[in-house]
């Protein structure tokens, strides 16, 4: 897929803005051993589990994953969105210091929109399709800023153009139906970055999208959020995404984080043999032709419970009787974390093994 | 939307046109005659061929029908054979009866049934849920004319809260303008006329409404379940936006549209059902009009009462289709 090159912000100075201080101390957004639990009628499953990581002010963070992996339960619990019943939640969401887990609905919807928003996946769905956009984008403003209609309709149109969407004030009586994906997309990238959030999370904002859309919606995402000093935790299975968003990445596998790196180092040198492989499945224009995909073989429904095993030793050709017979602990060692037993060490090591 | 409206109605001339003809091949096809049933037993065939020249039965069905329809495009929908009263003063006489009834039974169901069937959805699987569920079902399956007579005995009959039946006690010496005695009530000012009109609605209401009713509950719930699911109100939430906000402008404006729809089908539903409760209740509409003007074939009764029926019908789908172009845009574009 084609990689924005235009933005590729240095991990260090952070941009501007943005209330929170930014010193690398007190971040943003801190998730303390995140665990959801779905309990369903007769089995329970483990969406999340043992998960922790943390966005400074103004940081873009990366989680990424394959289906499945608990990348959006992830994000769906620090928007407090996962129904009530028949989830369990337990850890620590920590939102400038405060455990949004113990928030009350009220307190919520008073941070929900203002202070973390959130991009979802799919636009052609998040959208009510019976409610004109600007109003859809006014409700927000006039919720959180009490703005009344003139002023709402104002900003609304404001906000359209800046994600790009020409004709904006026309196009604020039209109905979902009459805007394409990628319109809607940036609709609700506008929609959530009404109010400049503190934090925005972005759930695979391109996955529905065209590729030659994707590029586009990806840059005004980054671009604005670069512009409002908002932190960004992105959510994708993409690497190629990432490699152009984010300063740090956080690969999750089975529920778990398995390696949390800044990007730089994560690229050169992947440590687990999963985040190597991911790597190495990106089609790359220089290779020969003819020659195949390297894909991770196997698929992750393959896997055993992290209780005692890792839960990606089905699949790693590393895999030893320790892997299949012990879990693995998130080890941190130079700003890097890992669980892994069986590191790739160097990137020699990979480009032979794959 | 008003070129939409225009063109539904210029549609509704080739239905009615349609209809005209099935129904005046429908009750020649009943068995009998209405000369003879006009006549009864000791009918001579002289006589039975004096009446059949007398209104025309003697010539050609086309010729028949031409006539027929000449007449009711000057509005003329001929004279009840059994009367010899223009049809149309009956029409008067009877449907205002069983309109204003099927009105209430409707209003009944939708105001109790819309709220009812969102709060079940909001409160899936727990006890408000599951006795409206079952409550539902046992409304749908109760036979009207059972119900009809329970509510009947138990609160006219022995709690003796509500009258036992009729439209309006004759004793009160009301002045009907329109025939809708509620609405003449209000106009003319008798209050007392108009609140005992209302009294007497009320359990042929009840009775009249209750499988609407149930119809509309689960109808809401189910569409309201399924909204609760969508992305968009998800999206809501993640907004922060106010509970009632979501209720109203994300959840129910979506939920509303298959209720729109079952709403108007319940109420074309009312009108022909109306029949069984208006017997019970004695309450004077269409039913036992039209009922004797079957069982005496009396052939300009039965067609334009039906065909007032069927445009009636039709004119609540076009209302229907209007509000539902109101709520969804998708509908206006198509």
């Amino acid at each position: 897929m084609a990689v924005p090159t235009t933005t590729s912000p240095t991990p260090e100075p952070v941009p501007g803005g943005g209330a929170g201080p930014a010193t690398p101390g007190a971040p943003l957004l801190e998730v303390r051993d995140l665990r959801v639990r779905f309990t369903g009628r007769d089995r329970a499953v483990t969406a999340v589990d043992e998960v922790s990581f943390t966005v400074s002010p103004g940081q873009n963070v990366g989680l990424v994953g394959e289906s499945g992996s608990g990348k959006s339960v992830t994000s769906m619990a620090v928007m407090g969105l996962l129904p009530r019943r028949g989830v369990e939640v337990s850890g620590q969401i920590l939102f400038d210091g405060e455990d949004l887990l113990l928030a009350d609905r009220k307190r919520l919807d008073r941070l929900r929109g203002r202070e973390v928003a959130m991009v979802f996946q799919d636009p052609m769905t998040s959208l009510n399709p019976v409610v004109p956009v600007g109003t859809q984008i006014g409700e927000v403003l006039q919720r959180h800023f009490g703005m009344r209609r003139k002023e709402r309709r104002e900003r609304a149109a404001e906000l359209l153009a800046k994600v790009g969407i020409p004709d904006p004030r026309r196009r604020l009586d039209d109905h979902p139906h009459q805007l394409s994906g990628g319109m809607r997309q940036r609709v609700l990238i506008a929609i959530a970055l009404a109010c400049e959030p503190r934090l925005l999370i972005a759930d695979e904002p391109t996955t529905a999208l065209d590729v030659t859309i994707q590029a586009q919606v990806l840059d005004v995402l980054a671009e604005l959020v670069d512009e409002a000093g908002a932190a960004l935790l992105l959510i994708t299975h993409d690497l190629g995404v990432v490699a152009g968003v984010c300063d740090e990445v956080n690969v999750m596998y089975a529920g778990r984080i398995v390696e949390q790196a800044p990007r730089r180092p994560l690229f050169r040198s992947p440590a687990h043999p999963y985040t190597g492989g991911l790597l190495a499945s990106i089609p790359r224009l220089d290779t020969p032709r003819g020659r195949p995909l390297t894909p991770i073989p196997g698929s992750p429904t393959q896997t055993v419970p992290w209780t005692d095993a890792c839960a990606f030793s089905p699949r790693c050709a590393h895999a030893d009787d320790t892997c299949r017979t012990t879990s693995p602990r998130l080890e941190h060692a130079d700003g890097r974390g890992l669980r892994c037993f069986h590191p790739l060490t160097t990137p020699a090591a990979l480009t032979k093994e794959l | 939307m008003l070129r939409f409206v225009v063109r539904r109605l210029l549609l509704l001339v080739p239905v009615l046109i349609g209809l005209s003809v099935l129904l005046f091949a429908w009750v020649r096809a009943l068995p009998g005659d209405p000369a003879r049933s006009l006549l009864g037993e000791r009918a001579t065939d002289a006589g039975v061929e004096r009446i059949n020249e007398v209104y025309g039965f003697d010539r050609p069905l086309v010729e028949q029908y031409v006539s027929y329809v000449g007449a009711l495009l000057r509005g003329d929908f001929g004279t009840s054979i059994q009367t010899g009263r223009p049809v149309t003063e009956s029409f008067i006489d009877y449907f205002p009866a069983t309109i204003e009834l099927a009105v209430t039974a409707l209003l009944f169901a939708v105001v109790i049934g819309v709220p009812l069937g969102y709060l079940a959805a909001r409160h899936q699987g727990r006890w408000l849920d599951t006795t409206v569920v079952t409550g539902s079902l046992l409304g749908v399956v109760t036979p009207v004319f059972f119900l009809a007579i329970l509510l009947k005995l138990v609160f006219a009959n022995w709690l003796g809260w509500l009258p036992t039946g009729l439209r309006q006690d004759p004793r009160i010496d009301a002045t009907h303008v329109t025939n809708f005695y509620v609405l003449d009530g209000f106009l003319t000012q008798e209050w007392d006329a108009a609140f005992n009109a209302m009294a007497h609605l009320v359990l042929p209401a009840i009775a009249l409404g209750t499988i609407p009713l149930a119809i509309i509950v689960r109808i809401t719930r189910a569409a309201v379940a399924d909204v609760l699911n969508e992305d968009y109100v998800r999206t809501a939430h993640a907004k922060g936006l106010a509970a009632a906000t979501i209720s109203r402008r994300h959840v129910l404006r979506n939920a509303l549209l298959p209720v729109v729809t079952t709403i108007g089908l319940q109420a074309g539903l009312l009108l022909s059902g109306a029949v069984l409760t208006e017997t019970v209740f004695s309450f004077n509409g269409i039913g036992s009009y039209l009922f004797t003007a079957i069982t005496r074939r009396d052939y300009p009764v039965l067609q334009g009462f039906i065909l007032f029926i069927a445009l009636l019908y039709c004119l609540i789908n076009l209302l229907v289709d209007v509000v539902y172009g109101l709520i969804d845009p998708r509908v206006r574009a198509a």
